[in-house]
Parts: C-alpha cells; structure tokens; sequence
C-alpha cells in the first residue's frame, strides 16, 4: 500500500501521463480523466486487494469504469502499479496497442470489465458484486460513475438492484464533475440532487471533495463501516473537469478533444508548478 | 410422421435448466419477472438461492449477468424474446458479446406464434438482431428433445448463446437418443428435387410439405436447421449441388433470418433458386397461434405450393 503523503504526487505524474496519452493518439478525453484521477490514485493504492503480477487472481477486488472514456487515467493508474510497461501508455488508441480508447477487459491487464456504453458499467458492477456474495467471497466491487452518465436509465435499475439484493460489497463513485458533452449537466439533463436519489433507492450516501484525499478517505472509510449492514455505498465525489491544467478546467469543450502542441507543453508546465508546490509543502 | 405428443420448446427449457442446475453449481439463472412464463421458475423453485429476480429491468439483467460471468459463474438469463433481443439489445452486444461472456440467454415466446399478445410481443426480430453480433452463437430448436440437447450444449460451450423458445405446443418428433449438435444441420428426409431448409416450429410443416410434395412425385430433402449461426454452410452447399432450388422456412422476418444467412451463402459460393418463407417485413397482431401461422403462409399447404413453383424456376 502506498504511503497517502505519497499519493498527490503520483495523481500530478497521472495527469502529465493523461496528457501525453491523448495528445499522441490525437483524440481522447482528457476533461473527466482529470477529474476522476484522484479517486483511481487511491482506489489502485490504498483500497483495493490486488495483484498485478497476477491480475486474474480469482479473490481480488473488481473495479468497473463505467464512464469508460475517462480510461487513459485508468490505464496510467494501472502502469505505474506494475500492471503493465509505462511506455505502453504513449500507444493509447493505436491500431497494434492493447490499450482500447474504451476499456476491454481482454485486451489489457488489470481492467476487469469491458465497458464505456454509459449505465452500463454499474449493471455489470452489481452482477459482480452479487455473483461475489453467490460465491461466498468477500470480494469488494467499486464502479466509476459520472453525473452525466445518470441519466441513463440502467443505473436507476442497477441501483435498485444493489439495495435489493443488499449489495454492501458495492461501492459506487460518482464524478460530479457538472460538466457533459454538451455542457452544464444542469442544463442537459439535471441529474441533481443526486444524495437525495440514491438514498431514495436505499444507498448510503456520502460527499467529499473528490480532489482531496482525505476526503476520499473518508469517503470509502464510510464504504467499510457499511459492511455487514446490507446497505451499498455511493461516494459522491465533488471535482472539476480538466483539474489541474489551467485552460481545462471547468471547461465542457475539454470533454473528448487532445491537447495540441503547445497545449500540451502549457499543461505540463501547469502540472509542473503543482509539483513545485507539493515539493515545498 | 405419426401423431406426436405436444410440447412447448418453453417448457422443455424448465425442464433441462432443472437438470442443468443439478449437476452444475455455476449455473445461476436470471429472470425479468416473467419466470412463470418463460419457465425459469421451474429453476426457481428448486434452486431459490441460485435463482435471481431482476425485476422489470431487462437491460440491467443483461449487464449484471455479464457480470455474474466475468466472477465465473454461468448465468442463464430468460426473458421474452422481444426483451432479450430488442430492449436489451446493446447490453448484450457491448456487455456480453464484447467481452465474449459465458453468458446463456435463453428467450421464450419467440415469433409470431405467441398469439393473442399482439404485435408488441410477437419478436419477428431476434434472428437479426443477435446474428449481427460476433461471436454470438443462434439456436433455434424446433421439439422438446432437441430445446433439451441444445440447452445442454450451450452449456458445454464458452461463449454467449442466444437460445430462442416458443410458447406454442409442438410436436415432438425427435427420439431421445437423437445426435443433435451445435452448428451440425440435421437432414430429416432425402430428396434431390428441392431442399426445405427450417428451423424452429416450422420444422414439421415441413416434413408436412415434404410428404405432400412426394404424393406428387417431387421429392423434397428436408433440413432442420437449428444453429441459424454458425450456419452449417456445408449442408446448404450441398443441398443446392444436389437438389438445385431451396425454400427457407422461418417463423422470423424475412429480413435478417435464416433465409437471407442461406442466401449469403448461396449468393456468394453456388448461386441458386431460392424462395424465402417467413413473416414479409410485416407486424402481426393479436389471433390465435395456428391462425397467424396460416395468415403468415407459414404451413405445410403454403411450402408445398411454393416449392412447387420454385421448381418450375430450376435451369
């Protein structure tokens, strides 16, 4: 388990590797990767029960990114946990490269569910965590949702589900980011309040600041203290679209566009000037 | 073909999935609240805890049996075929046949034969539909021996199967000790005049038509074809070398069944004479089973007349 003083360190590396990814494939979206690279940061070093050097292992943790789009900070998640080579990541989105622009569970090591088709990654998250408590393992099943991605109908019905079948074993996050292709999630489709709708559906809500990690600590602390108790979890994670890199940041047009040259070298001096500041504390 | 006892291909399906469920821990089975119908609540009964309900909710059932498949388990997922392959079509092309799940989908009340429901419910569809996903295995069987056998062997196999059954008794006219296989065609009756190439239901109107055509002299071969993918493309080879004009016989659209996979077949290796019967791009409504069957021409009397013209057209 990697030490927490260690982990914004390794999120600004995530979000440099987020940027060269998908400006060497040309496209991508870096706008919600960088929003939801805190939570994978601690999801793959402080929570979950892996091996990489074995990522069938039968008993580990499952992880489903059900916004699968947000994959390049998953994939750089799982390089620097040893799940594969770094230098993969710059073959992002290329024909020979195992590193789909959506995630495939076939294709690479570490991703335990194919996904991306919006709500449907939370379906095949509550079949998991079930099929766990069916086998009689205690396994712990974690999905990525974004708020956009609710107002797809199957998470309603994967929500339901989860309270139904008791499924305390799951643990899902919500990137509350506020932005969608389109624009504001409020004015696309409002999905809020969304802490009032999965408790309608029977979860245990909590809210945090999906950018701080002790409140992503907290966050899924919540998560343990609710096993045993047949209720699953949701962490609504509070975060900002393009985080960390200046012209990104809450900005709707990041969603699935790549930085260009000179994007690229400003995102990085950006990221650069956040390591500058962790480095003098 | 005597007069046979009368089974619906649903209720061969309960009865197999009981077995399954006996000898494999792995199967779990999951219904959209419609076990009563479909027949999965025979599995139920039986085996409540492996027995999962999903509530009216047939693409979420999708998504959660991918799920269930990728923790090891085998899930057999039942619901109307019109839900399984129409509603949750994307689900089960994204979530199961993507990745290549082990996931069973076993859809009951399949064409035109489910009557009285009306048109909504009368899926014409699903051949299309889950034939266009890769690596998605058809079966279609056409009695209660051969629902059972293919059950088992879609079990047997890795990879996602879309299983289609019927509601409408149908006679049993397999023995139990018939060797049914997975993308092996079945020749019922030699003939060398014209070949009827069915699946499903159809298959004894078939046989039907066969012996009508014989009164008249013209011999028929007659194939079940049970596996509409992979399509056993060397039985319909040969039955065009050697009998030179086909008739299809589906309880499917016209478009997108069995018919149109003989047809690429055909079209692109041997072309030849083919008449397709099948419903003619067209929705049904409500009547009875064997009422719609006869409005849509799907009778021994209609594949007769049709072979028989068809034949006139051979070179």
């Amino acid at each position: 388990m990697m030490e927490i003083q260690n982990l914004p360190e390794l999120a600004v590396t995530v979000r440099e590797d987020i940027l060269r990814m998908t400006h060497a494939a040309g496209n991508g979206h870096p706008g919600g990767s960088l929003s939801a690279t805190d939570y994978l940061v601690w999801l793959y070093n402080r929570e979950m029960n892996v091996r990489p050097d074995e990522p069938n292992w039968e008993d580990r943790d499952r992880f489903v990114l059900s916004k699968g789009h947000v994959v390049p900070a998953l994939y750089a998640v799982l390089a620097h946990k040893g799940y594969f080579p770094l230098e993969d990541l710059l073959t992002l989105r290329k024909p020979t490269s195992h590193l789909q622009g959506h995630p495939n569970m076939n294709d690479t090591p570490g991703i335990d569910m194919s996904s991306g088709s919006l709500g449907q990654g939370i379906g095949a998250a509550v079949g998991m965590a079930k099929g766990a408590k069916v086998l009689g393992k205690d396994i712990h099943v974690h999905v990525l949702i974004g708020d956009g991605e609710c107002a797809e109908g199957e998470v309603w019905e994967a929500a339901l589900y989860a309270a139904h079948y008791k499924l305390d074993n799951l643990c899902v996050a919500v990137d509350v980011n506020g932005l969608q292709i389109d624009g504001p999630t409020a004015e696309v489709m409002n999905t809020a309040p969304l802490d009032a709708k999965f408790a309608a559906f029977g979860f245990d809500t909590i809210t945090v600041d999906g950018h701080d990690f002790e409140g992503i600590a907290k966050g899924f602390a919540r998560f343990h203290a609710n096993q045993g108790s047949g209720r699953p979890t949701v962490i609504l994670m509070k975060t900002v679209k393009g985080k960390g890199v200046s012209f990104m940041e809450n900005n709707a047009g990041w969603h699935g566009k790549a930085p260009n040259d000179a994007e690229l070298e400003q995102g990085l001096k950006d990221l650069a000037a956040i390591r500058q500041q962790l480095k003098e504390g | 073909m005597a007069e046979q006892k009368k089974i619906a291909t649903r209720d061969s399906f309960g009865r197999a999935l009981v077995e399954l469920g006996r000898e494999h821990q792995e199967i779990v089975v999951m219904d959209a609240d419609l076990a009563g119908a479909t027949r999965s609540g025979m599995f139920k009964k039986e085996f409540p805890e492996r027995f999962f309900d999903c509530g009216i909710a047939e693409g979420n059932m999708m998504s959660a049996a991918a799920g269930m498949a990728a923790m090891g388990l085998v899930p057999v997922v039942s619901t109307f075929a019109m839900f399984a392959a129409g509603r949750a079509f994307e689900q089960v092309r994204n979530g199961i046949g993507y990745p290549h799940l082990n996931v069973k989908i076993c859809a009951t009340h399949a064409g035109i034969s489910v009557g009285a429901d009306g048109a909504t419910h009368q899926c014409c569809e699903d051949f299309a539909l889950m034939r266009s996903i890769p690596g998605m295995t058809v079966l279609c069987p056409s009695d209660d021996v051969e629902a059972r056998k293919l059950l088992r062997a879609a079990y047997e196999m890795e990879g996602p199967v879309y299983m289609r059954f019927g509601r409408l008794g149908v006679p049993v006219f397999h023995d139990e000790t018939a060797e049914l296989a997975i993308g092996k065609a079945e020749v019922l009756r030699d003939g060398r005049d014209v070949a009827l190439i069915a699946t499903g239901i159809l298959v004894p109107e078939a046989v039907k038509a066969a012996e009508k055509l014989a009164a008249q002299g013209i011999e028929a071969r007659v194939i079940n074809m049970a596996t509409i993918k992979p399509l056993d493309e060397e039985c319909v080879r040969q039955a065009a070398k050697e009998c030179g004009a086909i008739v299809t016989v589906e309880e499917h659209n016209i478009i997108g069944g069995l018919g149109e996979a003989v047809c690429a077949v055909l079209a692109e290796q041997c072309p030849t004479p083919v008449c397709r019967i099948g419903v003619r791009d067209c929705f049904g409504h409500s009547a009875s089973a064997e009422e719609l069957l006869a409005e849509h021409g799907l009778t021994a009397e209609n594949i007769a007349v049709k072979a028989q013209r068809l034949i006139a057209r051979k070179g």
